[in-house]
């Protein structure tokens, strides 16, 4: 007998009795896979509304009728199911959750360098990721990769490596970290070594003089680095770097966090490189041996909810340097006239605190403190000559911010006081000075919330060395049309050269150094001023449905007053006030593009005209290339499971001709072009992420080989009067290739 | 006649009173309508253009809209009415649907599809 016919039999016979119930369970699987009942799943027969729902334990009971043969069981999130019904109790039915889509995250892709439409000033932020794209390693490298400013190396003794801002030296850059002066002074030339890629969390760029709160010395632009923070890192990390130069790098940080408010963290840094180079021949290493020892610890203090934000960093750093001949070994050589060497020591302690209050109710409105110390100790000498200074720096800022009305009008106001000790032995001469001044700041920020939005600043400051004087700022932004911005920048910098600390370069000559005025206050020279003013403009959109993103900057430097840097004659090296006309002019276009998917486009051009009036008359700044080309290719793969990846970058630099400090009266031998050949430098990088915490890369700096063949003058007689090494304008080191791999943990 | 007086000068008095009692820096927030940064800038700027009103602050994802602002100048309700009239809902008050339908199609938080589409 079949079953329904039976079913049919039984359901008339019963029927006389009493309504027929048709009774059941509904279940699920849980993800153990043990049976659970489901409340509330909607029962009904199908293609009709008459229904039920399953109670608190998953039964149901629904009345038979004989126009239905099939029920269907639904509940949200499940897969609905259609039972024949060829029996009264249907017992356990199991319900299939839809299967969950696995989320989908949209994510827009946010460039490593960004440029807001919105800051008055025109500033670019740099992050993290850009770090990671020139694998080493500290601050002057991590520019290498970005157009906003140019990288050159200052000797060819010492391989440093400065930056470049509108055609102008570091010294006229203001360099700050976390917003507190930093590299100034006797760490003027060295000190961007002194700040591992890895402990910075971004860096802001900012053409034009910028902002009044740090003070009057920026002049081309400022520079701020903001290091990763304990309470947000990672909880350890790890980074280890070796080239084919035997240099080696070790970069670790352990975090600490002590409880939601209180963090700890201390950063390591150690790097050394053995190998002695000599690739060009002329007997001089290409590159000094070093050594360096960075030690960081970060506490971090945050309560939100009272409003108290607070840091105490201290640091401590030693860096060796030894360069000269090959065959020189400072314990038998030195100061003999045997062979030529150098050794650059630097001891280095900075600590410095901040804290910072925003009040709870009236959050627009804050107090700022921050105070920093820091003692910078360099001995050295090159060949005979002796260099050491001994700077030791105070300073501190008092700052308030709120607002006047409403957030639209918001001002910043303080007060500042620096103390700089400065100790210097050059040569025989022992040179002594106190720079003291203090400052108060006034900035106001409007913002119409539609096209205009302008910052203007003032500051007065008063001064032992520079006088008292007053220091205008003014940025100002107009939006012109849909994601476009044009801005304009004025403002005035005051400061007093180092001599001898920024322009450390000439001891690794034989040129005779003079000074030539004597009535000013800084080594008988005059505090610099300048005027910067500036334009640029921004536009933003899509071409071809890509982001694109265009620039346009024009900017000019006037100096009122300069303290001349002369090498225009040969064996000479004199420092004398500004007696004329000194300019600089800059035009840089940028383009950033994403080609195709994934594949970024960054590119550059940038014309200089920078003139000095010298003793001998107008000349065009030495070892200034008037135009350079910059592309940066950067193709990075889809992220896969866990972050895998794979990431790209090549960059290429393209440095027109420079003109060179004149050399005719040397002998032929020792004699140079009037012009340097433009060249080409290639850098790239393969970086492969295994996941979230491990990664490896591979890379090649300057692997089209350029270097300078010829990069001291009268190599073979370091003692005699020809031998200078200064004029360096392409790079003196070769290819190098390197390998790392970085691992952190959350 | 006495009565009336006393009435006077006594209304005076808590008027004056409470004219002190008037904070300067108050707080408040409400629920506004919208869906993207767009609608942020929107609403803030709303806000922040009504006379007295020093700060203002609208989060996309709570939907909570917190300002300060001057009691002596304006009153919340000022806040919500200039906030209703850049074309967002506040409360029970509701925007015109002119307004509304000037908004850019991803700032249509009345249609439940404008939260997906791409928000500038």
């Amino acid at each position: 007998m079949k079953p329904i016919p039976f079913f049919i039999l039984l359901l008339l016979t019963q029927c006389a009795f009493s309504q027929l119930k048709i009774t059941g369970t509904v279940l699920e699987r849980t993800e153990k896979g043990d049976p659970d009942t489901l409340a509330d799943v909607h029962i009904s027969w199908l293609n009709s509304t008459s229904g039920t729902v399953t109670d608190s334990s998953g039964n149901f009971s629904l009345t038979y009728s004989t126009d239905h043969k099939k029920i269907v069981l639904s509940y949200v999130g499940y897969v609905s199911d259609t039972i024949t019904v060829n029996r009264p109790n249907l017992g356990k039915l199991y319900l299939q959750p839809n299967i969950a889509l696995e989320e989908v995250v949209v994510r827009k892709k946010v460039n490593s360098i960004q440029k807001s439409l919105f800051n008055p000033q025109n500033t670019v932020n740099v992050d993290s990721r850009e770090m990671l794209k020139a694998a080493c390693c500290n601050l002057s490298e991590s520019f290498e990769t970005n157009p906003s400013v140019d990288v050159s190396i200052s000797d060819g003794i010492s391989g440093a490596k400065q930056i470049q801002m509108l055609g102008m030296n570091s010294p006229y850059l203001l360099f700050t970290q976390e917003n507190m002066p930093f590299i100034r002074g006797a760490s003027q030339i060295y000190g961007l070594s002194f700040i591992p890629g890895s402990w910075i969390e971004s860096i802001q760029i900012t053409k034009g003089a910028g902002a009044v709160l740090n003070g009057s010395e920026s002049i081309s632009g400022q520079i701020n680095t903001e290091l990763v923070k304990p309470l947000t890192d990672q909880k350890f990390f790890l980074n280890t770097y070796a080239n084919n130069n035997e240099r080696f790098e070790l970069n670790t940080r352990y975090n600490t966090v002590l409880n939601d408010k209180l963090a700890t963290g201390l950063y390591l840094h150690a790097n050394s490189r053995s190998g002695k180079l000599d690739r060009n021949d002329d007997n001089f290493l290409d590159t000094p041996i070093a050594k360096q020892l960075n030690l960081m610890n970060r506490w971090q203090y945050v309560d939100l909810e009272k409003g108290w934000v607070s840091y105490l960093n201290l640091q401590y750093l030693t860096d060796n340097k030894q360069t000269g001949e090959t065959s020189y070994d400072p314990d038998v050589h030195a100061f003999s006239n045997q062979f030529w060497g150098s050794e650059i020591e630097t001891h280095r302690f900075d600590a410095s605190a901040k804290i910072g209050y925003v009040f709870p109710e009236l959050q627009y409105q804050s107090f700022g403190y921050q105070t920093a110390y820091s003692n910078h100790r360099q001995n050295s000498y090159y060949g005979n000559k002796r260099y050491d200074i001994n700077h030791t720096s105070f300073y501190s800022n008092l700052l308030f911010n709120s607002i006047i009305g409403s957030t639209q009008h918001k001002f910043k106001t303080g007060f500042s006081f620096n103390y700089d000790q400065y100790d210097e032995l050059v040569n025989s001469d022992v040179i002594s000075r106190i720079d003291n001044g203090v400052g108060s700041f006034f900035e106001y920020t409007y913002d119409s919330l539609e096209r205009l939005s302008f910052v203007a600043g003032l500051r007065a400051d008063h001064s032992n060395r520079l006088g008292n004087f007053i220091t205008p700022r003014l940025h100002v932004r107009y939006s012109l049309w849909d994601k476009a911005s044009l801005r304009f920048n004025l403002g005035r910098g005051k400061r007093a050269a180092n001599i001898y600390a920024e322009n450390q370069q000439l001891f690794a000559s034989n040129r005779n150094i003079t000074t030539i005025n004597s009535l000013g206050k800084i080594y008988g020279l005059d505090p610099e001023i300048a005027w910067n003013s500036g334009v640029n403009f921004s536009q933003k959109g899509y071409l071809f449905n890509r982001l694109f993103d265009i620039s346009i900057d024009y900017y000019h430097v006037n100096f009122k007053n300069q303290v001349v840097v002369d090498w225009e004659t040969p064996q000479e090296i004199s420092f004398y006030n500004l007696n004329g006309k000194s300019t600089s002019n800059s035009l840089q276009f940028d383009l950033n593009y994403e080609i195709i998917q994934n594949l970024d486009l960054r590119a550059t051009y940038k014309h200089y005209d920078v003139e000095v009036t010298y003793n001998k008359g107008l000349l065009e700044k030495p070892l200034q290339p008037r135009n350079r080309v910059f592309i940066n290719l950067n193709y990075e793969t889809q992220k896969k499971y866990e972050g895998r990846q794979w990431v790209f970058d090549f960059t290429s630099n393209w440095l027109g001709k420079q003109r060179l400090p004149d050399t005719s009266t040397n002998p032929t031998i020792y004699q140079l072009d009037a012009y340097a050949v433009p060249y080409t430098v290639l850098n790239t990088q393969i970086t492969r992420i295994f996941n979230t915490s491990f990664e490896m890369y591979i890379g090649g700096e300057n692997i089209g080989n350029t270097i300078q063949k010829r990069p001291i003058i009268a190599a073979t007689d370091p003692f005699g009067p020809y031998f200078d090494s200064t004029i360096t304008y392409a790079p003196t080191l070769g290819g190098i290739y390197y390998i790392g791999l970085r691992y952190k943990i959350k | 006649m006495i009565k009336l007086k006393v009435l006077t000068i006594f209304s005076t008095i808590l008027v004056t009173f409470s004219m002190f009692s008037q904070d300067k820096n108050k707080n408040a927030s409400f629920k506004v309508q919208g869906n993207c940064s767009m609608c942020e800038s929107r609403i803030e700027k709303a806000a922040i253009k009504t006379k007295g009103v020093k700060f203002a602050s609208w989060n996309s994802n709570t939907k909570t809209f917190e300002m300060i602002f001057n009691e002596n100048m304006c009153t919340i309700a000022d806040v919500k009415k200039a906030i209703v009239k850049a074309g967002h809902d506040v409360d029970s008050l509701s925007a015109d649907i002119k307004v509304y339908e000037k908004l850019p199609p991803c700032c249509q938080y009345r249609d439940p599809k404008s939260m997906e589409m791409d928000h500038h």
